[in-house]
């Protein structure tokens, strides 16, 4: 339990058969309900956005019961948050999962709040500062992975809210607001 | 049509098949059989299109109804030992394009001479008819059983019937020569030919039960010597008598088109002990080794065992055949109800030691008295109804019951502690104070 740190497990993590992908249709959707909630939560409270299938997720064991999902019933839950809007796969292979336990609209409009909360109305700053510079401590952008930043603000751009341009390095891109 | 008020009615088993008197064995079979009556060239009754058996005690008709219908079955019995003449069918051209008959002279139960007319559609081995209703009718089978019904006389060295009565050490002594001489002579006909040992079977069968017992005593007290020869005889005896079964098996040749229709009924019959004793529910497959292992000889093969329980729901048999979803086909009784079973496990499933671990198919069978095999399809028949979840691990496969509909996501939550086994007696507290939810 230490590893899953100050994080509050539900009471039915105990329960073995959670751990079983249930046959009976009902029971299988409650089931996946259950999961899907608990996966977003998680990620939510410790900040995780990538889901490894294959990797040693915390929530996907228990070794209290001694119990841990297949990595079919793990697929089936990270593809139920997928249908729901609430993940994508980022390979074809079905290995590596995002979690967005904000929607990428959700992630835009937390930008658009940060613009307004640090009066960046016409300013310009690079993609790599609005996740970790000074003035996204304390805010959910901190540390947020990159990809979703990047769909976040191509939405925005769409909308003619800020500009893309690449900067002077390979990697880092600059954000022109025009909020 | 008439009424047949004759003779007398023909009492039926559960499942259709008639109720046969002691050492009263079936002949033969024939469908499609009309009955009438005359007397004095008049008609007195005419039954139609019925099922007619032959058995060496009696005529039995019966009208074919092959499910339930609204009206009451006809049957009619003619005891073999009220017909007074058989009439040889008169041959002629004529008769080779017309319908099989034969007519007897009987006595009814009101004491009148009538003549009863036998009316065979369609194909049939005509001559071995007639052939068994000759041998039975002179085999006269009712009237040994009237001897044995005789009581003994008693008092005086000659008996009421002027024979010498044995007693003292001379008379035992005369009784076990004369008890051998009439089991040798016995022997010697039944094996001359095979008809006659068929008649003798049930003879056959008590002479070889006793032997079984005079082999099984002779064992225990000669310890020390035994020869190979006794051995050899004694499991050729063995053998011999696993051998012999149902008195009157239902082959296909004594009933021909109509094998499979009786055979379904015989099987119902059979069925119903083997079926109290597992508890209502029986395995095809142990249906299958008991039922031949009690036929002995003339043993059904698995499709026609197959074909006759598929057919039991085109008949009034009180047994059905079951598949469940794993494919495992079962024989229960109409009357069955999966409920009562379920409300077994209901209860086994909230007790605290089945919250905390669960129960296997094992267990269940042992808790609720059911057969292993059993268990597990009324397991996972439980789990699609929703009262059950399954858990599959190294430990096993196992059933808990099913919370899921219960837990409200996850606004329950829980500080875990380091003994957190403790949360199914918490849920047992929380969600069935006051007496279960199913």
């Amino acid at each position: 339990m230490q590893k899953l740190g100050d994080y509050k497990l539900p009471q039915f993590f105990n329960y073995p058969p959670y751990f079983t992908l249930q046959p009976v249709r009902d029971t299988r959707e409650k089931q996946v309900q259950l999961w899907k909630e608990m996966i977003v939560d998680y990620c939510r409270t410790q900040k995780i956005f990538v889901i490894g299938l294959e990797d040693d997720f915390p929530l996907f064991s228990n070794p209290v019961i001694q119990r841990f999902l297949s990595h079919e019933a793990r697929e089936v839950f990270l593809s139920a948050l997928v249908s729901d809007g609430r993940a994508e796969w980022l390979d074809k292979g079905h290995r590596k999962c995002l979690i967005l336990w904000h929607r990428i609209q959700d992630w835009a409009e937390i930008v658009l709040q940060f613009v307004k909360d640090n009066g960046l109305e016409d300013s310009v700053m690079t993609v790599e500062e609005i996740r970790s510079g000074i003035e996204s401590r304390g805010t959910e952008l901190h540390g947020v992975d990159r990809t979703i930043l990047m769909r976040a603000l191509k939405l925005l751009e769409n909308k003619g809210k800020l500009a893309i341009f690449k900067g002077t390095s390979a990697d880092d891109e600059g954000v022109k607001f025009s909020v | 049509m008439g009424n047949n008020r004759l003779f007398e009615t023909a009492t039926l088993t559960s499942s259709g098949r008639p109720v046969f008197l002691p050492n009263e064995v079936e002949c033969q079979l024939l469908s499609n059989v009309d009955l009438e009556a005359e007397e004095e060239s008049s008609s007195l009754f005419s039954l139609q299109s019925g099922l007619l058996i032959l058995t060496t005690h009696r005529l039995l008709w019966f009208s074919s109804s092959s499910s339930s219908s609204a009206a009451p079955p006809v049957s009619a019995s003619i005891p073999l030992a009220s017909i007074t003449h058989i009439f040889s069918p008169k041959k002629s051209i004529k008769s080779i394009f017309t319908s099989h008959r034969i007519r007897f002279q009987v006595t009814a139960t009101d004491s009148r001479s009538v003549v009863i007319k036998v009316v065979v559609r369609g194909k049939v081995d005509w001559d071995g008819f007639l052939g068994n209703v000759w041998d039975c009718w002179r085999g006269r089978a009712w009237e040994s059983f009237d001897t044995s019904e005789r009581p003994c006389a008693s008092g005086g060295l000659y008996g009421t019937d002027g024979s010498v009565r044995m007693v003292g050490v001379a008379g035992i002594l005369r009784k076990e020569q004369e008890m051998w001489e009439t089991t040798d002579k016995s022997l010697q006909d039944a094996f001359q030919d095979l008809n006659a040992l068929m008649s003798k079977a049930k003879e056959m069968v008590m002479l070889a039960e006793k032997m079984r017992q005079k082999l099984l005593s002779g064992s225990s007290t000669q310890t020390s010597s035994t020869n190979e020869d006794e051995i050899g005889s004694k499991e050729e005896m063995h053998d011999w008598l696993l051998s012999v079964g149902i008195v009157s098996p239902v082959t296909k040749e004594s009933v021909g088109a109509l094998y499979h229709q009786q055979l379904l009924r015989q099987l119902a019959d059979f069925v119903r002990n083997p079926l109290e004793r597992a508890g209502g529910m029986i395995n095809l497959i142990d249906i299958y080794c008991l039922f031949n292992r009690a036929r002995g000889t003339e043993l059904i093969s698995p499709d026609d065992l197959m074909q006759a329980c598929s057919l039991w729901q085109k008949f009034d048999v009180p047994v059905m055949l079951r598949k469940f979803d794993s494919g495992v086909m079962v024989i229960q009784n109409k009357s069955h109800s999966d409920e009562e079973i379920f409300n077994r496990i209901r209860a086994v499933v909230k007790k605290s030691e089945a919250l905390r671990a669960g129960i296997s198919a094992s267990d269940a069978a042992i808790t609720i008295g059911i057969a292993p095999a059993m268990a597990k399809e009324y397991l996972l028949s439980a789990e699609s109804k929703g009262l059950l979840c399954r858990d599959i691990s190294p430990d096993g496969f196992r059933f808990y019951i099913n919370l899921f509909p219960n837990i409200d996501s996850l606004d329950v939550y829980l500080e875990m502690r380091a003994s957190s086994k403790k949360w199914p007696l918490m849920v047992e507290q929380k969600w069935w104070r006051g007496g279960g939810q199913s």
